[in-house]
């Protein structure tokens, strides 16, 4: 009797532990949903709007994977994430995808097992001071009280920079941007320090944006993307081409306003192959012939989701910058859909 | 028995026996759910190896040495941003004896005065006390560590409010800046000859209790009453200031005062410490009254009678007759309360009080991907911790006890 146990338990080990190794594709499509990692509330990047609706430009980017992959930009179910809590998150299986403002870096790609599937906004650490300190320079704030987020990259650049600068400091570690705001108003710290994109958001939904401003220097350099875990590159390689598409459809003068238009056909042929008019792309990804067509349509392509979210018409009021096509002088540079 | 045994022995042994036969039946249960356990126990190990080796990582404590890269605002002992991650633990790990230190000392204070206060004749001391017992019993410790945070950073002047011509003032002559970035206190510097007041305040101490042991067994062996209080104040204060004045002051303090952003100098004490150790403390002096309420009403009202009617005097019949009986039935939950209150204090994060489970069980966790290494570590300190505060209140509890002759 006891030797049927034991191998009744056998079976069942084997079992899980198979499990756990199964295609992130076919655990999205069985779900129905996809399950996106995103920060707790960054004005611009991913928050909540007055109904409750997730919207933002990292949301964007979870939307345009569930469009391609579940053909419902709807279907994601948002997993709020701290600094901490995000890695554990991902590698943990609990979100498929995590689009939360964070920094691509070597040790997270290979020591904490990750897959960075592109950079969707390049950005680099920035100070933020109030006005009436008459602060203007990141090199006079040796002494002062810094509000930093607890688990970031900005972490470390700030340990970083003032140790290189001979200055001495004092960090007020804070869990997420909400609170730092909190604390930062209440001038329980001089300083605040996130990417610069963060800040620009941050002050956006200050009562009195103008009484605070962004120092000049920027101390790090800071590409944010989308990740996935390590071991499931058809996961990977969707998450990475979907990101790309948005970039391409901008260069290409794919809207979601002329899409349809464009999906009859045109005279250009990458344009066909990535609207999936021509050729068999969406084969190769293992989705079918209008992933990207609907990945663009979710939300626009890469320009309409930074104006609508980031650009210099919202609150948050953000230049393209390096973020602009490569034909522009920027660095988004989407490689051929071929 | 022996007869009994030869009997089934004879008969031969089934296998239904197992099952049916009182002598074995337990036995088979043992050992069926002990393979069970083991069976639980080797698919947990089985299946975290397995993911682990799914998501290519390895299981290895090398990441304790190396560079942490951040830095810690409250450090015990000397850290900078170059230090391994085994040294930012131990930071974390004293941040969070100091802050439980703090809070067991406290919560026994306020515990032990709000449960006395609460059997009080005076109807308001006593719905006071009841009022706060409740208050802060029933509400979740994480909302009064957030709201005693956001009272100290809101409420408090900031730093730049202390300039003259500014708004706020310090306190105590110019000594102690309640600030919304904490509270600065002056720190003692010690100078040289400052070892040798330290071993005279020591000694007089020791003097302290050796003098009460002599009066105790005098007083046992005659009869005879030694004045004790005032000959105890007596020690504990004279031989220190004398010995200060003869060593020609070595101790000095050094007053906060403000320079570039913040005060410079003095003792800072974060609003992160702060807030934590008053909640740790309040929330956990709530049930400690109740648990010391408890002991004394558990003690029959005839002791105290009795005490009365040989005429002794009210806070003699507390302190001789009720409080040693009450103690026994005090100290079993108050280890518990300790206990609790060390892990509650794991809460630290909230508020951004660098404690264990925010630089090894967070920082450290997130800038390497060891959850499971950090976790177990973790894990392991609140073990041991746990277990060494309540073995040294199980020797503190066998003292205490009735000795029964």
């Amino acid at each position: 009797m006891n030797k049927t146990a034991f191998l009744g338990a056998l079976t069942v080990t084997g079992l899980a532990a198979g499990a756990a190794a199964a295609a992130t594709l076919d655990d999205v499509r069985d779900r129905g949903t996809l399950n996106c990692g995103v920060s707790t509330g960054l004005t611009g990047f991913s928050a909540p709007d007055a109904n409750g609706n997730w919207e933002g430009f990292d949301v964007a980017v979870c939307r345009a994977v569930a469009a391609a992959v579940l053909e419902d930009p709807e279907a994601v179910e948002f997993v709020p994430t701290t600094g901490q809590t995000r890695f554990t998150a991902l590698a943990s299986g609990e979100i498929d995808l995590l689009a939360r403002n964070t920094t691509w870096t070597f040790s997270r790609d290979n020591d904490l097992k990750f897959e960075f599937v592109g950079v969707n906004y390049y950005d680099g650490q920035g100070f933020m001071v109030p006005k009436e300190l008459g602060v203007t320079s990141a090199k006079d704030l040796g002494g002062a009280t810094v509000c930093i987020q607890t688990g970031t990259t900005t972490e470390l650049n700030l340990a970083d920079f003032f140790r290189t600068n001979n200055m001495e400091y004092e960090p007020v570690p804070i869990e997420t941007n909400a609170e730092a705001q909190q604390q930062y108003l209440a001038d329980a710290c001089d300083v605040y320090t996130t990417d610069a994109s963060g800040l620009a958001a941050t002050r956006a939904s200050f009562e009195n944006p103008g009484d605070h401003v962004i120092l000049p220097e920027i101390i790090s350099k800071e590409p944010l993307g989308p990740l996935v875990r390590h071991g499931d590159n058809e996961w990977g390689d969707i998450a990475r081409w979907t990101l790309n598409a948005l970039i391409a459809a901008e260069e290409y003068g794919v809207t979601s306003a002329n899409i349809e238009e464009l999906s009859q056909g045109t005279q250009n042929p990458e344009v066909n192959r990535l609207l999936g008019t021509e050729g068999n792309l969406g084969e190769m990804i293992g989705l079918d012939a209008e992933w990207a067509k609907r990945a663009i349509m979710a939300g626009g392509n890469y320009g309409e989701l930074f104006e609508r979210y980031l650009g210099e018409s919202t609150p948050v009021g953000l230049a393209r910058g390096l973020n602009a096509q490569w034909t522009d002088g920027g660095l988004l540079y989407a490689p051929p859909f071929r | 028995m022996a007869s009994t045994v030869d009997a089934s022995s004879r008969q031969g042994f089934k296998l239904s026996q197992l099952i049916y036969d009182t002598r074995y039946r337990s036995l088979t249960i043992q050992a069926i759910a002990m393979a069970l356990l083991v069976l639980f126990l080797s698919w947990l190990v089985s299946n975290t190896v397995q993911n682990l080796s799914d998501l290519g990582k390895d299981f290895d404590f090398g990441f304790l040495g190396q560079r942490a890269g951040y830095d810690i605002n409250q450090t015990l002992i000397p850290y900078t941003s170059g230090s391994s991650h085994a040294r930012a633990a131990i930071v974390g790990i004293l941040n969070t004896l100091l802050v439980a230190f703090l809070g067991c000392i406290l919560a026994t204070i306020v515990g032990v005065i709000a449960g006395v206060l609460r059997l009080s004749k005076n109807w308001l001391v006593a719905r006071l006390m009841t009022v706060y017992v409740e208050g802060f019993r029933n509400v979740p410790l994480l909302l009064w560590i957030i709201a005693i945070f956001a009272m100290m950073t809101e409420a408090t002047p900031q730093p730049r409010d202390f300039r003259e011509g500014g708004t706020a003032s310090m306190w105590l002559w110019d000594s102690v800046a309640v600030s919304n970035r904490g509270v600065y206190i002056p720190a003692p510097v010690w100078g040289p000859g400052s070892t040798a007041l330290i071993i005279v305040f020591v000694l007089s101490i020791a003097a302290i209790i050796g003098f009460r042991r002599y009066a105790f067994r005098r007083q046992e062996a005659t009869g005879v009453l030694l004045p004790i209080l005032p000959v105890s104040l007596a020690l504990f204060f004279l031989p220190s200031i004398l010995a200060y004045f003869v060593l020609g002051g070595p101790v000095s303090l050094a007053y906060p005062e403000l320079g570039g952003f913040n005060f410079q100098g003095g003792l800072h004490m974060r609003n992160s410490l702060i807030a934590l150790w008053l909640a740790l403390s309040l929330y956990t002096g709530a049930f400690i009254a109740e648990i010391v309420r408890g002991g004394i009403l558990s003690v029959a009202k005839g002791q105290s009678e009795a005490a009365f009617a040989l005429g002794l005097r009210p806070s003699r019949t507390m302190n001789l007759v009720i409080l040693p009986q009450a103690m026994r039935v005090i100290i079993p939950p108050l280890i518990s309360q300790y206990l609790n209150l060390t892990k509650n204090s794991s809460l630290a994060i909230a508020v951004g009080y660098m404690d264990a489970r925010s630089t090894l069980g967070g920082i450290t966790i997130n800038q390497t991907g060891r959850e499971l290494e950090g976790m177990l570590l973790l894990g392991l300190f609140y073990l041991v911790l746990s277990l060494i505060i309540s073995g040294a209140m199980n020797v503190f509890n066998a003292r205490m006890k009735l000795k029964e002759r």
